[in-house]
């Protein structure tokens, strides 16, 4: 399994990124960038991560894609 | 074709809607309006003698060879400062003129070294024909009276020397270097006959002067007084071939001019749309790696990276890397696989590299230094505009009024262009400039320099891009400048009113965004107004709207908020109404000489050719069909990913073309335990590189010399690159015993994993 550091750092800059269009956008926001641009692999290891390192809106994202 | 020196105008083109007509020599002509007499005689066929005059250059007038006649004017004008009038009837050759022009050149001779047949510009000499052209037989004056012949050639400079005895002190020089590159390095020293062409100070050479060794001045000078030491060594040039540079992303045309298969020279090619005859010290003199002697020219293969290369031939080492690929493939499956194009590759070569990844790897792991450098902006400018790449082309520079550079040094990094971006700064013929703004933490080039000062520099704190251009936003919203009926007609208005409430929130005035980007709210206050209005002078007197436009570089993308930060310049651009017309727009920088066409062929892991995403099952269908193969569905992993998955054993072969990543990409620690992880390295370039230190395999690369094809530079103008010599990896006895060029390099890969490719040529795979 891939090293979850680097993912969570970068799911949490697209959540921060994507914040200023407020939490629902950016949450959706955040699902589709992980959605669109990350190997399968990628999704796989942060959905399978403790998720402890992450900000609200990438966690609530990463809540989303599992579901 | 067979050698011969690009067709001398003798005075810059006039674009001029009016056009006059005359007479030259009993030929009638029509021009446009302005152009001199010298070059509308040059249209006409004729060849009016000249030594002072270069059409790269404003007309000087003082050589007094170009003299003509004039029906109705008195005296003998000469006609590189004599513009056309209507009805104008015009004599160039007549006794009188020969007279005057013979005598003339009698004087020029009399100071000049009589060594023709061993100077190395024999046969290429604007003195020389000049000289044939008048009919000069012999001097009256003698060669013992006072005279230069005895001047010390200056060699200081790498690439050309400086002969002052051989100087005829015409100017050329001077004005290419003031007028064209804009550096201002070299003077006319003294007065009278003690007049002589000086770099820098008294006591500089060259070497030691402001020159940045662009090399205008030699493309100026009609004798041999600067020339090229390539000249020297090889000889006249016996043929020509137009092609295109490969360093920057400004994509300057030059000619190659060989003896043989040599190189002897590259010279800026006068009808490049992109450089218009100009060169930086790169594209003009650095190209001796092609034949440097530590290119490797053989394959080479070994079983792991502690043992010592091998030099195979093609045959062996593509049959040994696809043996391992399809090896990896069978145990650990298809996205175990992957590669990197290359930024400064063709677009034919990009375009089958990420074929060859995505249908005969079976993944999209694929990816680019061109993503790392300029994402931002594909992805910035398609949500923006709809399209991955800039508004305008260089040409558009020329009509601009107020320029913005952010988070780029042009003067460094595209210095062609800043040379025409100075140019349109200084003004010409009395006109003021255009008005400059950097937004640059730096005290770069164009914020002082001759000539040039910039009206407000913003030295913002790194990472403050997006910060600027909102309080920027915010000042243009706030005190009206934004272009509403532009808006109205062009954009949005919805979201257009969304974005305005955004940035008008106090929140992000210049004054509250000045504890984070230091930049003094007053002169962020200015220059956004300079941006939006052109400034206070700007008005009917110019009778127009002005123009703006934006110029930024890596400084903008190469960070977290690129992306945002290119959306914020485009928003500005449209919120001001500077989008659609000569003189505005929004203009990324592009670092490699073929960043956008990297981006354009398709290499992203996500996306393929022409930014259509992978997930797309209509997309998808497309190229399946084209290609005869199934694809995956799912994004492919981004070079730092690939990394990572090589670290928990997931990613174990990586094909590299044209780039080091192990010296280019962030992180080198991770970057090499990556590479060192993986079980097949792919490493295919010019030399032996870092990178490969880690690679199994090593394919020997061809030059941009050596190849055909297209590269797309940051206008988006796709350039035609022209083989010259022939590739210099040719090894065994099979495939490749001549020679290969990447994309037949990477052909013959595929192939050799059973793929069945079958491009002749790279014409076929643009097709």
């Amino acid at each position: 399994m891939m090293n979850t550091a680097p993912l969570i750092r970068m799911a949490n800059d697209i959540a921060r990124n994507l914040a200023a269009g407020g939490q629902d956008a950016a949450i959706s926001g955040t699902v589709q960038h992980i959605r669109d641009f990350w190997d399968p692999r990628m999704k796989a290891a942060i959905l399978a991560s403790d998720r402890a390192g992450l900000c609200p809106i990438a966690a609530a994202a990463v809540e989303r894609l599992a579901g | 074709m067979g050698y011969e020196p690009q067709a001398d105008f003798g005075t810059p083109r006039i674009d001029a809607a009016a056009e006059v007509s005359l007479t030259i020599d009993g030929r009638a002509i029509t021009v446009p309006e302005g152009t001199s007499v010298m070059r509308a005689a040059a249209l006409a066929g004729g060849n009016i003698p000249k030594l002072c005059a270069t059409d790269s250059v404003e007309a000087f007038g003082s050589c007094r060879m170009c003299l003509v006649e004039v029906e109705g004017m008195r005296g003998t004008p000469a006609s590189c400062t004599t513009p056309v009038a209507p009805g104008m009837v015009v004599a160039t050759q007549t006794p009188r003129l020969e007279k005057l022009r013979r005598g003339v050149m009698e004087l020029y001779i009399s100071d000049h070294p009589l060594d023709c047949l061993t100077c190395s510009a024999n046969n290429d000499c604007e003195l020389q024909d000049a000289a044939a052209q008048v009919g000069l037989r012999d001097v009256r004056y003698g060669y013992a009276g006072a005279n230069h012949l005895a001047e010390v050639k200056d060699t200081s400079n790498p690439y050309f020397s400086f002969d002052a005895a051989k100087c005829i002190v015409c100017s050329r020089c001077v004005r290419a270097c003031d007028e064209v590159q804009g550096t201002l390095a070299l003077t006319i020293s003294g007065r009278g006959f003690g007049s002589q062409v000086s770099a820098g100070q008294a006591g500089d050479d060259f070497l030691s002067s402001d020159c940045v060794s662009c090399g205008a001045c030699v493309q100026a000078c009609p004798t041999d007084a600067l020339n090229e030491k390539a000249v020297a060594e090889i000889g006249k040039p016996e043929r020509s071939v137009i092609t295109t540079c490969a360093y920057c992303g400004v994509g300057c045309t030059f000619r190659a001019e060989m003896r043989g298969e040599q190189l002897v020279r590259m010279v800026p090619w006068k009808d490049g749309k992109a450089n218009r005859g100009h060169s930086c010290v790169k594209g003009r003199f650095a190209w001796g790696y092609a034949q440097h002697k530590d290119r490797i020219r053989s394959p080479m293969i070994r079983e792991s990276i502690d043992q010592p290369w091998r030099e195979v031939g093609w045959d062996e080492a593509l049959a040994f890397t696809a043996s391992r690929l399809t090896a990896i493939k069978a145990k650990h499956g298809p996205r175990a696989l992957g590669g990197i194009t290359s930024s400064r590759c063709t677009n034919e070569e990009v375009f089958l590299v990420q074929k060859l990844i995505r249908s005969g790897f079976g993944s999209n792991n694929v990816d680019t230094c061109a993503r790392v450098c300029h994402s931002p902006t594909g992805y910035g400018l398609k949500t923006t505009f709809g399209t991955s790449a800039g508004t305008q082309d260089f040409d558009s520079v020329e009509a601009a009024d107020v320029i913005l550079v952010i988070g780029a040094n042009p003067t460094d990094a595209h210095p062609v262009f800043a040379s025409r971006m100075k140019k349109r700064i200084r003004g010409k013929d009395g006109q003021p400039g255009a008005k400059l703004i950097v937004i640059d933490p730096r005290r770069i080039d164009l914020v002082r320099s001759p000539h040039i000062a910039a009206a407000h520099h913003l030295p913002l704190q790194p990472g403050t891009n997006v910060a600027v251009l909102t309080a920027m936003a915010h000042v243009i919203v706030t005190e009206g400048l934004a272009d509403e009926a532009f808006i109205r007609e062009r954009c949005d208005w919805d979201e257009y009113q969304d974005w305005a409430r955004f940035v008008a929130d106090p929140r992000h005035s210049p004054e509250v965004l000045e504890a984070v980007s230091r930049v003094p709210a007053a002169e962020l206050r200015a220059a956004a107004r300079l941006y939006a209005t052109g400034g206070s002078g700007f008005g009917a007197a110019q009778g127009r709207k002005p123009n703006a436009a934006i110029y930024y570089g890596l400084g903008v993308t190469e960070h977290s908020q690129g992306s945002s930060t290119v959306m914020a310049i485009a928003n500005l651009a449209m919120a001001t109404g500077n989008i659609g017309r000569p003189g505005v727009g929004v203009n990324p920088l592009r670092g490699q000489n073929n960043v956008q066409g990297s981006c354009d062929m398709g290499s992203f892991p996500h996306e393929l050719s022409g930014y259509r995403h992978i997930s797309g099952g209509a997309t998808r269908a497309l190229f399946e069909a084209e290609w005869g193969t199934a694809l995956d569905s799912e994004p492919g992993l981004r070079i730092p990913n690939m990394f990572d998955a090589a670290l928990d054993g997931s990613f174990r072969a990586l094909y590299v073309q044209g780039e080091d990543i192990l010296q280019s990409d962030p992180d080198t620690k991770h970057v090499s335990a990556g590479l060192a992880a993986m079980e097949l390295v792919i490493v295919h370039d010019l030399f032996l590189n870092e990178t490969a230190n880690y690679a199994h395999v090593f394919l020997p690369g061809s030059t941009f010399l050596e190849k055909t094809g297209t590269f797309t530079n940051a206008e988006r103008r796709i350039q035609m690159v022209r083989r010259v010599m022939q590739p210099a990896n040719g090894a065994g006895d099979g495939i490749g015993k001549e020679g290969l060029e990447d994309w037949q390099v990477t052909q013959a890969l595929a192939n050799a994993l059973g793929l069945g490719w079958n491009y002749a040529n790279t014409a076929q795979i643009m097709d």
